[in-house]
């Protein structure tokens, strides 16, 4: 199989999803699985090549003019995300099929999470950065369609939208970027970057560049301060929380930061932005998670406390800092899933949301139990879990940081407190302690629900115990691709008792700490000026501007007076035309190639009167009578000025023009004056002006007018090539035949136009 | 004679503005009248003034000797003219029909689609 | 005598009073029998200026008007319906005649191998017929067709 096909092949199949999965059935739904898992094998068999440090690429064009192409670049980091996508997604689309079993519109999640799944892989192995860049919005487009799921629920739609405003204005941030080095490197391979990278971090513009695909990377990985659409994002059924907003999708940002690593790393912008904002997050989100009582958004801050970590270590960039990030992205893809599973394990067991409201439930679900367990210690950091092997380098790795070393420990050591205290909240709270009477009539959870959580976790503990399965096989190509140099790093167990162990000691102590102290920390109330400046509250006034301004600008522009838009048109032209003519230096030169002769003076004369006329008459027959003086003697002038065939049609479209109003215009209502004196003065000050702009227009145009080529060129062909001596008529039936046809075309429709309106009653 | 015609084009595209700035909705159709008849002048002018020398090609003869009109405005002023006839037409009928069902003539009145 | 839907112009009078009728119907006699006169001198001078139009002032467009007012003088002496009856054909059938031969002269050209509306002539004699010519045709049948298609359904208001 192709990397296109397995790419696109979620995007084939999304569109039958619903009809298929009506015709699966709802017993069948597990069928779905099978499409994930497809795609897990299909990248497990790169695996081997890409550990003895091969890669692959494979490129279709797309848009080639515009160096765009659909081209797939396989090393160790995109195979691990796809891996992880994939792996991840077999167990969710199995778990979504029985959570959602019965629900009207399973194959419409079906469609979005294929939709969403495909993608995502496609973001991950893009090797041409727009293509990446559509990708990218494809997700953020089925992660709003996602939230949106129930889109009966009012805050569904506008956590839905939060999400998407966010991620999308983050999405125009990055094309910007991408369009941005696109135009200092010449292309937009991400490859090509990585090789004259020499020559692209000098350049003036890219510290904008960076900053731009950092602000894309931020919103769509949750940073604080655009964090709050990731907790709110919660509305979406749990499967999809789990999916999109823990394992995948909010790491399409950190994703970014190691793919850009070996670019941008040594850039000054690069840690001094990274770092601070990774580390913020990092803290902020883990202290909002204790805060939390409903398991999802419990799970959420931590989601975004982890997001933080990673953006942190990769903004550090040593290699123990980017080892430290690939093994906790890894330990987090797997407990933070699981434990997101076990939340909506709970909530479709017990109808309970709050893990403090649960409590004994081992007893009937021991399963469960045990993945929530396993899961649980792996986010504490507790041994032997992947979770206690990544924590340990981080602190490593923070310890070793060029920058800020005691702070940036110092905070993590505190955030790493309240992850075990939400470690506690989720593992320990709902299952041990004594059994509440009224939940004692619950069992375990079906098969495939507690499948993968349990097969999460337990992987999350075998990773832990034996590291150098993954790290041969995951994370050592992952490692090199994202430092651009080979890696040569061995995760063990056991390090011995060194400073970091006692940190983690300190940490798990510490953290047994605010899990019992818990109640002290939510009561701490956050002053209320702070409250009113919170990101979120931000977001909120800047919508309520927008729409403020939209409202406004409605009520102003759309006044729905025809002669209002008219007025502002004209207005503007005069300004826009007449301001250029004014400012010309040399004032307007006369041409004079046709001189006066008493005829064309009087006809020149008579044309004006005869259109102030028929302005200021109050007769209708008398109005019309003046155009039509205007008219004939327009026609006069086409005849003086060797036009015969334009005199010809003018003298014949006035006269059926005055047949035409003899019919209807009796039928009209009267001449009316309806204006106010003011709207009078006005409007004559304003056509006045506009009339003036108009005869300064023709004189200078006139003045630079160069020889019309064009005319020549019909002039000398007529009568060779068109057989014809009258010029004009030559262009219109034969130069320019396709243009009369379609003026012809649009004097038919203006006549079945006519007929239709007064034919055809609209029935009252 | 070109100064005194982007004084008569300016008069025309005066006085045909200002009809349809106004609310009374047939002097809306005099407006437009006078606007296209403006315009086509407009165009006329922007070629050459040449006067009494039409572009056809004398018999016997391969081309125009010149000096002689344009002949390119003139093809578009003519469908132009032609074209501006139907939309008269149709625009007449349009205000005559929403004059029957609404019966009023004040712009300010058909601004809903309410009737 | 038939007064058709004449009626119509006496509205011309504004405001004023109603005109007599006598006065009315010697002053339609009067176009009744000019028309009569005017409309075959009118309708073989359209097809004149339809024809010369190639190489003198004249075309499609305003053979057709020409054609066009003609009938329409007919209709206000007559009335729409006589007009009518004159044509034979419908102006809804000569609008898509037109078209449809407009379009035919365009063929020409693409089944001799030529772009779209590519011009092609064959010598008869001492005259030259084109398709250009052709399409000229199919302009004055359009203009015929759209004028009096607007003033037929005005003037059976």
């Amino acid at each position: 199989m192709d990397v296109l096909l397995a790419v696109l092949s979620g995007f084939l199949l999304a569109p039958l999803a619903p009809w298929l999965d009506r015709r699966l059935g709802k017993r069948w739904g597990w069928m779905w699985a099978l499409v994930p898992l497809g795609l897990f094998l299909f990248f497990l068999r790169f695996v081997p090549a890409l550990a003895r440090g091969e890669a692959f690429t494979r490129r279709v064009p797309w848009i080639p003019r515009l160096d765009i192409h659909l081209s797939f670049h396989l090393d160790g980091l995109s195979v691990l995300f796809a891996l992880l996508i994939s792996g991840i997604g077999a167990l969710i689309f199995l778990y979504a099929a029985r959570y959602l079993e019965g629900h009207p519109h399973r194959g419409r999640f079906f469609l979005l999470l294929l939709g969403f799944m495909a993608s995502m892989l496609g973001l991950v192995l893009a090797e041409n950065a727009l293509a990446l860049f559509v990708f990218w919005e494809l997700t953020s487009l089925s992660s709003y369609l996602l939230i949106g799921f129930e889109h009966e629920r009012e805050s569904a739609r506008s956590a839905a939208l939060q999400a998407l405003l966010v991620t999308g204005a983050g999405g125009l941030a990055l094309l910007t970027g991408w369009i941005l080095l696109g135009q200092i490197g010449g292309g937009f391979e991400i490859t090509q970057w990585r090789s004259q990278r020499e020559q692209l971090i000098v350049h003036p513009h890219a510290r904008w560049a960076l900053a731009l695909i950092l602000l894309g990377a931020f919103t769509k990985s949750a940073q604080f301060p655009v964090h709050f659409w990731l907790p709110n994002a919660m509305e979406a059924p749990t499967p999809v929380s789990a999916y999109l907003h823990s394992a995948t999708m909010v790491k399409a940002g950190v994703y970014l930061l190691a793919r850009l690593q070996p670019i941008f790393g040594t850039m000054d912008l690069w840690g001094a932005t990274i770092v601070p904002v990774g580390a913020v997050t990092f803290s902020l989100g883990a202290l909002l998670a204790v805060r939390q009582s409903e398991a999802k958004r419990l799970l959420a801050y931590s989601t975004v406390s982890a997001l933080g970590l990673l953006t942190l270590l990769l903004g550090i960039g040593t290699p123990t800092a980017v080892t430290a990030a690939m093994v906790f992205l890894l330990a987090h893809a797997l407990y933070k899933a699981a434990l997101f599973l076990i939340a909506g394990i709970l909530d479709h067991e017990t109808g309970v949301r709050e893990p403090e409201r649960l409590a004994g439930l081992r007893r009937a679900m021991p399963i469960t139990t045990v993945a929530a367990v396993l899961a649980a210690a792996s986010l504490a950091g507790l041994p032997p879990s992947l979770g206690f092997l990544s924590k340990e380098l981080f602190y490593e790795a923070l310890r070793a940081a060029p920058r800020w070393p005691l702070l940036l420990l110092g905070n993590a050591v505190l955030a790493g407190m309240a992850l075990v205290a939400v470690a506690g909240l989720m593992g320990v709270r709902p299952f041990f302690g004594r059994e509440r009477s009224e939940l004692q009539f619950l069992h375990e959870a079906p098969r495939p629900l507690w499948l993968g959580p349990l097969l999460l976790g337990l992987s999350g503990t075998i990773a832990g115990l034996w590291p150098a399965g993954v790290e041969r096989t995951l994370l050592n190509p992952a490692i090199t691709a994202t430092l651009g140099q080979p890696a040569h790093i061995h995760l063990a167990a056991w390090h011995g008792l060194n400073p970091t162990l006692l940190l983690s000691a300190l940490t798990i102590a510490g953290g047994v700490g605010v899990y019992t102290g818990r109640g002290i920390v939510r009561a701490l109330a956050v002053p209320r000026v702070l409250a009113r400046f919170t990101p979120s509250a931000g977001y909120a006034a800047l919508l309520n501007g927008i729409f403020t301004l939209a409202r406004f600008q409605t009520r102003v522009l759309q006044s729905g007076h025809l002669r209002y838009y008219l007025l502002t048109i004209i207005a503007w032209t005069v300004g826009i035309v007449g301001y250029p003519l004014l400012r010309r230096a040399d004032g307007i030169a006369l041409r004079r190639s046709a001189p006066e002769h008493m005829m064309d003076i009087g006809l020149a004369l008579l044309i004006p009167l005869a259109a102030l006329a028929a302005v200021r008459f109050t007769s209708r027959l008398a109005a019309i009578a003046a155009l039509g003086v205007v008219g004939y003697a327009i026609a006069l002038l086409y005849m003086i000025f060797g036009a015969p065939d334009l005199a010809l049609t003018q003298f014949m479209v006035e006269s059926l023009t005055v047949i035409l109003f003899v019919l209807v215009f009796y039928r009209l209502p009267r001449f009316a004056t309806l204006s106010g004196r003011w709207a009078r003065a006005r409007d004559v000050v304003v056509s006045a002006l506009a009339g003036g702009v108009v005869s300064a227009l023709v004189l200078s145009v006139l003045e630079m007018s160069p020889p019309n080529v064009i005319s020549e060129y019909f002039v000398h062909k007529s009568v060779p090539e068109a057989h014809g001596r009258n010029v004009v008529n030559v262009i219109l039936v034969d130069f320019r035949a396709l243009d009369t046809l379609g003026e012809i075309t649009v004097l038919a429709l203006a006549g079945l136009g006519v007929y239709a309106l007064m034919r055809l009653r609209v029935e009252e | 004679m070109e100064l005194l015609l982007a004084v008569v084009i300016g008069s025309l595209y005066a006085t045909g503005l200002y009809m349809l700035l106004r609310r009374s909705v047939v002097k809306l159709i005099i407006g437009l009248g006078l606007l296209s008849n403006g315009s086509n002048l407009l165009i006329f002018t922007m070629g050459r003034l040449v006067r009494g020398r039409p572009p056809i090609v004398p018999e016997g003869e391969s081309s125009v000797p010149p000096p002689f009109a344009d002949p390119l405005p003139q093809a578009l002023i003519l469908t132009a003219i032609v074209i501006s006839f139907g939309v008269l037409a149709f625009a007449l009928v349009l205000i005559h029909r929403a004059y029957q069902k609404v019966g009023t003539d004040d712009l300010d009145d058909l601004k809903t689609t309410d009737t | 005598m038939r007064r058709g839907r004449i009626e119509h112009s006496s509205d011309v009078h504004e405001r004023g009073a109603p005109v007599p009728s006598s006065e009315w119907e010697r002053a339609s006699m009067i176009l009744g029998v000019a028309v009569r006169a005017l409309l075959p001198l009118l309708l073989l001078f359209s097809i004149f200026l339809l024809l010369r139009g190639h190489h003198a002032p004249g075309g499609g467009f305003v053979g057709g008007l020409v054609a066009a007012a003609a009938v329409a003088l007919y209709a206000l002496a007559y009335g729409a319906t006589a007009a009518q009856q004159l044509l034979r054909l419908s102006p809804r059938g000569l609008i898509a005649a037109g078209l449809m031969t407009a379009l035919a002269s365009g063929l020409v050209g693409p089944l001799m191998g030529a772009p779209f509306l590519t011009g092609r002539w064959v010598k008869v004699g001492h005259l030259e017929l084109g398709t250009p010519l052709l399409f000229d045709v199919g302009v004055y049948l359009v203009v015929i067709g759209v004028t009096l298609w607007i003033i037929l359904t005005l003037a059976e208001e």
